[in-house]
Formats: C-alpha cells, structure tokens, sequence
C-alpha cells in the first residue's frame, strides 16, 4: 500500500493503539495535520502552548500507561516542547513527539522557522530521528514507540521534514525491531537475586524504598506479597506515591528532603535497604555519605546505570522490578519483626507529621479537605513547591498510580497541562490539579483548552501570592530578605476562571473549605477554587540541603509545644 | 556510600557504535556532559558493515568516567562499551611528521628513521615527511630526535586499542562493571580478538 509520509505517521499511530494527540500545528507540520480528518480514530486536542502539549501527553503516559502523543511543528514549536520532554525522561514517562521540519533542502541553512531539533532536545530524552525520506517512517515508527515503552520508558522525539509528510512510498508496518544495541533487560541474575534473599534474612531492621519502576511495571501485588511476607516497612518516593496502599500498616510515607521526620529516623535505623525501582535522588538522600550509615543495600532497577549511581549497593540486581519481585518472593523466608516495626510506630508518635490547625486557612487544610471529599480516590496532579509536598504528605491515597508530579525536573508549570492529560487518559476518573499560584500562571493558558474540549478538571490553587518555596528557603537561608519571590500584581483568580468560562469560586476562611471543595465536585465541568492561604507557612519537617537526619528541622511550633 | 573517589586517571574506552549520522554527537555529547576533555578520537568501520569502532582517550575521575560508560551504553545507537584501563591491550598510533631536511642532514635523519623502523613517504628538496606507528612513548621519542633537525609540522591520528588474546578472566576485567557482572563479562568475551600479542 502506497502512503504519503503524514498518513503513515497516522496510520503507525493507530497500529501502536494511540487514540489521542495533543498540539499546535504551524508551517512545517500543516501536511501531517490535514491528513488528520482521513483518520477519525485520531483525536487531536488543540493546546494554547507546546509545553501544554508535551505535558499533557506526559499525564496521559502516566495514568494510562499508554504512550502519550505530541505534536509540534518546526523551530518555536519543537523549542516549546522541550521543558516536557526532558520532565518525561527525568520521570520515565512514555512518551512521543512527533515535530515537523523545515524541508529537507533548507535544512541548515537558517530557514524560516528552523531549529536543529535533533541535536536541542539529543541531551534531555531517550532517543531521536530526523527522518530523511518517507520510507524510513514505518520502521522509525515502530523503534520510536519499541524505545518510549520498553526498558525505562521515555520520550522520544521523530523530526520530519515538511516534504517528507508528503513524499509517498510503500507503507508495511514493522512487525519486529533491530535494536542490538537496547537489549532490556527483565529477569534479574539468579546469583544476585540469591544474594539478596541471603541478606534479607540476616536483616533485623529492613526497609523498603518504592520507586516509580514499581508503578510503571504495575508490581502492585508483588511489591504488597513481598512487604507483607518479609513484614518489611515501606517507604515511597515522590514518583513512588501509589505504589503501595497509603492505608496499609506497612507504608511510612514519603522519605527525605519532606518526608516525615519518622520515615527518615527508621532509614537512619535500618540495616538493609531494599531499593525498588527507584534512583536514591538527592532529594532522598540529603549527603549521601550521612545517608542510612549503618544499611547494606539490595538495589533493583532495569536502567544499569541507576545502579551504583549515587549509593553503591551491596547488591545491584539489572531487571524489570516486577520479574524481580517474582523470583525473589520464593526465596524469602516469612518473619517476625515485632520489634522493629513497634519502634517505628514509636518514631511515628514521637515525631508525627504534623501542622497547626486553627482558625487561619493553611494549605494543609486544603489537602486535607480534597483527600476526605474524594475519599482518597482523586487523581492529583501537582506543580512544584511547597504544595506539591504538602500534597505528597497528605493526600491518603487509596488508588495506585494516582499521583501526578513532576519529580525529576521539577517543572513549575505541569500541574494544569498534565492534569488535563490524565483526565483525558482516563475521563471517569475525578482528577484535581493541586497548583501554586506561582507554577499555575505558567501554564493556564490550557483553562481554554479544558473548556474547548470539556475536561472537567478541578484545579485547587493553593494561592499565597508568592513563590512560597523560594521564599521559605530565604526565611532559612537568607535571613527573610524576600528577593523576587512576593507578588503584588497577581490577578483576580476567579474572574480569570470565569474569563476562560471555567466556574470560579473564591475561598479566604477555613469555614468556606468544605463548602468550596463540594461545589466543584459537584460542578459538571473545570473548575477553579481560589484559596487564599496564609502566607508564612513554611513547609515541614526540612532536612537542609548537604545534611542528614540529624539535622532535621521540624515544625518550630511542634517542637514548642513537645517542650512544654 | 561515597560518590566519587577523587582519583584522576587515564582512560581508553572503546565503543561500537553504529554508523550512521549523528552517531559521533550522542557519544561525544555525554562525555561533554560531565566536562571531560578527549585527549584523542580515532573512529572507523568495524569488521561488520554497518558498524564503527571508535577509540577514546579520556582523563577523569574512575567512578564518574564508570558513570560515563555506562551511560554510553544506554544509546541506543551504541552497541557495546569497554574501558581498556587495566587490561592488557596493544595501543597504536600513526603520525606523520614533516622535518626540514638538507642534503646535508637528509642522511643522518634517515638512520634515525630506520631505527624507529618508520618511513620516508615524501621528499621535497628542503624537507621529508616522515609516517611512524607506535605507541605513544615511540612517537614522542622519535619527534624529540628530530627536533634539532626542525619539526614543521605534526598529525596524530589519535590512539587505536584492542585487547591482547589473553585468557577471559583478563579480558573480563576490563570491562569495569562490577555492577552488572553477568551480562558485561559475555560481551567483552565476543569482542576478544583472535590476533597474535604484539
């Protein structure tokens, strides 16, 4: 069958199962976008912004677990892409960006609208092509989706030149890939995985780290048989956020930078680390060197490069978490670890995670209220700062893979476009953004998305007229000397909604909360919540930057009233 | 649970890489990244059509430049990654020097090249160029005897390496993934090269 290089990209489309396309189309790509009513099983959804498109298809890649799809068209597009692609990578997001090129004559020679794409975004994803003649594309097609969702998953971008959307040639999709130089790996070494078992059983204080990698490998119930087996205590990180049950009597929560204070004491205890799926960022780590002292560490991971990164593990096991878990389960024997697991419970009392309830309206109480509204069942998506840790805190989630963050990167910005995605990827599900004023003016040019093509998002803007991350560390760090971090021009939030034709609702007191979050449940299309927060509020516990849990600075108020 | 050693040492690392454009940009790349300096690029085709071996010298800390190689290894266009340091392996050079020469000194330069068993490939009538192939320590002594004569110009075509036929367990060594010991073992076992030691 003879195709043109845009139907082919179409048709590929609709071979690897994608249903939905976020984009902007512009010069260079306006042949792939005019095939696009020849294939209705596409759906494109228009964006304000290319980051909105690249983020959006990361928050569908999430939740879905199917490759997210963006498209984008030469120079400014493909430019604009870029923040959410290298978010998908830090992240292992699956992900798509298919970009048009200049064609292929004016190729480096600064034409209208170029940019040596391949070689801007070479750096920051998995893997790229600049597609030179039309039948390259079906095998291209059929790498770039192979490379997005095999191995650790991540973006990959394919450049096609305008005139190659519409050279034609033969199209025969791929059945198989060449790729001797990818081999993932999935069944862990047999030696290793017994080496671990062996280290299991001489463990008297083991821990559990959850990563993404039990998310993407969908190693729920392994991950549950395995903890439940060994009575191993889990902790899970930011991107590990529903992995595991937040109900069970085994998850401690969050470990690090915001973890609780309990979460890293029992890491500083603990004399085995068993890793899953996850990289020993620095935001869990503080200094690595202060790092868990006393702990040997089991490290899973199907990236070699993970391990032995940033902590050297006693055993380092290449392998896709899930067939790891498999093998290893047999092999560990069932425990007791009455007493390991009540001096946690005694951490977690004598260091709860905490904040003031009163009168004021603090961020927490925002949370707290979404998480009991939604009974815990909510997808969330976040920005970056201090709401997205208050989020990570306290947010009760009782479904898998329902926390949508930008984690690696840390991209202010993601937490409307991506929530979007996620509603899109999974339209029955309730989804609220939990944005920062700060992060949400990034982006909100996607309210006219949302309302275009009726995503019925919930956005929880956690507004305090500033950048409050920053400015807590200038309260730490800087003596309060507010550089650039306090806005005196913000807009009136709930007559931007309402601009944009989303419901807008304004909250200043506590006693409006409630009311407030069930409003917008209730409201069958986008809605925006203002609430106008304190300021001050810092979030806690802190372990500052090159330090360890020694150093871990709880809430001053707690800590007064623990005096007293 | 220390990150870097501190230690700051020489590296070969040899890669197959495909050999396709833009191949040379994704491995330079993410040498770039951590602010190495390449001392030397040599790249060309492999026994195997399709693919490129390339040989690089790089100076760095071992557990970042560890990083480094096993980053490479995660391109999808590179096949396979080793770091010579501490094995046993030949390393060859070529260059090429022009010397001024007169009929005077013309003669005395020729005995110094035949002991370095290196070769006359042009004449002119004021000075030669000289081909000579070795490691390292061959060609610098050879350019410091000719330095009196007057050295006009000198091409490095940077270092060649491949391992010894030695036994495995050497070879095995020196692919420096302790991590991942399984897998990395095999693969240097294909590369080991049936040629003769020297």
């Amino acid at each position: 069958m003879k195709l043109n290089g845009g139907q082919m990209i179409c048709q590929a489309l609709l071979n690897e199962g994608v249903d939905t396309v976020f984009g902007i189309p512009g010069g260079a790509i306006m042949p792939l976008y005019q095939t696009l009513p020849q294939y209705p099983g596409l759906r494109h959804i228009l964006v304000r912004h290319e980051q909105g498109a690249s983020m959006a298809a990361d928050g569908y890649g999430r939740v879905t677990g199917k490759v997210g799809v963006c498209f984008a068209t030469s120079g400014p597009g493909a430019t604009n892409l870029v923040t959410g692609l290298a978010g998908a990578m830090m992240d292992s997001v699956p992900m798509i960006a298919i970009t048009g090129q200049v064609a292929r004559e004016a190729i480096g020679t600064d034409a209208f609208q170029e940019a040596d794409v391949t070689g801007v975004t070479l750096p920051v994803i998995k893997h790229n092509f600049l597609v030179m003649s039309a039948e390259e594309l079906p095998r291209v097609m059929k790498e770039a989706f192979y490379l997005a969702r095999t191995g650790r998953p991540g973006p990959v971008l394919v450049d096609v030149p305008k005139d190659v959307f519409v050279e034609e040639a033969e199209f025969e999709y791929p059945e198989t890939v060449e790729l001797p130089g990818y081999p993932p790996k999935m069944e862990g070494d047999p030696e290793a995985i017994k080496r671990a078992a062996d280290l299991i059983a001489q463990a008297k204080r083991p821990v559990i780290f959850a990563g993404h990698g039990i998310i993407i490998s969908e190693a729920y119930k392994e991950l549950q048989e395995f903890a439940e087996k060994g009575q191993f205590p889990v902790t899970t990180t930011l991107l590990g956020i529903g992995s595991f049950k937040s109900d069970h009597v085994l998850n401690i929560g969050l470990p690090g930078m915001h973890g609780s204070a309990y979460a890293n004491h029992m890491i500083n205890d603990s004399d085995l680390l068993i890793a899953l799926g996850m990289r020993f960022d620095d935001r869990v780590t503080s200094k690595v060197s202060l790092f868990a002292p006393n702990a040997k560490v089991i490290h899973v991971d199907i990236d070699p490069a993970e391990l032995g990164k940033n902590v050297r593990p006693t055993v380092p096991i290449v392998g896709d978490v899930k067939h790891v878990l498999q093998q290893l389960i047999p092999l560990v024997e069932k425990a007791d670890r009455r007493d390991w697991l009540s001096h946690i419970d005694e951490l977690q009392r004598n260091h709860p995670l905490w904040f003031e309830e009163d009168d004021v309206l603090r961020p927490q109480d925002v949370i707290q209220e979404i998480s009991d509204s939604t009974d815990g069942r909510a997808i969330i998506a976040t920005g970056v700062g201090q709401h997205q840790m208050w989020a990570a805190q306290l947010y009760k989630f009782k479904e898998y893979n329902s926390f949508i963050t930008s984690g690696g990167l840390g991209a202010m910005g993601f937490e409307t476009p991506s929530a979007m995605g996620a509603q899109v990827g999974l339209p029955d599900r309730v989804v609220w953004t939990i944005a920062g004023d700060g992060g949400f003016q990034m982006t909100l040019t996607e309210l006219a998305t949302m309302v275009e093509n009726q995503i019925p998002v919930k956005i929880a803007l956690i507004n305090n007229n500033s950048l409050g991350m920053v400015r807590q560390w200038q309260d730490i760090f800087y003596n309060h000397d507010y550089v650039a971090t306090l806005y005196s021009g913000n807009p009136d939030f709930v007559k931007l909604a309402e601009a944009y034709g989303l419901l807008g609702i304004k909250v200043t007191r506590k006693d409006e909360v409630g009311p407030a979050v069930k409003q917008a449940m209730e409201w069958n299309g986008p809605v925006l919540v203002d609430f106008q927060v304190e300021q001050t509020e810092n979030i806690y516990p802190f372990i500052p930057p090159g330090t360890g849990v020694d150093n871990i600075v709880e809430d001053p108020r707690l800590v007064k009233k623990r005096v007293r | 649970m220390t990150q870097n050693t501190g230690k700051m040492q020489q590296h070969t690392v040899v890669a197959l890489v495909y050999d396709k454009p833009g191949v040379l940009n994704r491995v330079v790349s993410m040498v770039r990244r951590r602010a190495f300096n390449i001392g030397s690029l040599a790249v060309g085709h492999s026994e195997t059509p399709g693919l490129s071996r390339m040989t690089f010298v790089v100076e760095g800390d071992d557990s970042v430049l560890e990083q480094v190689t096993k980053q490479l290894r995660k391109l999808v266009d590179v096949v396979k990654v080793s770091d010579l340091k501490g094995v046993n392996a030949v390393y060859r050079e070529l260059s090429l020097v022009r010397v001024s020469a007169t009929a005077a000194t013309r003669s005395e330069i020729i005995q110094i090249v035949d002991i370095f068993r290196a070769n006359i490939v042009d004449v002119g009538h004021d000075s030669l160029i000289i081909e000579v192939t070795g490691d390292e320590d061959k060609l610098e002594s050879l350019v410091t005897l000719l330095k009196p004569f007057g050295v006009l110009e000198i091409m490095r075509s940077g270092r060649l390496a491949m391992v010894r036929g030695v036994s495995q367990d050497s070879a095995a060594n020196g692919v420096s993934d302790e991590d991942v010991p399984a897998p990395a073992k095999e693969d240097q076992a294909k590369s080991t090269p049936l040629l003769p030691p020297g």
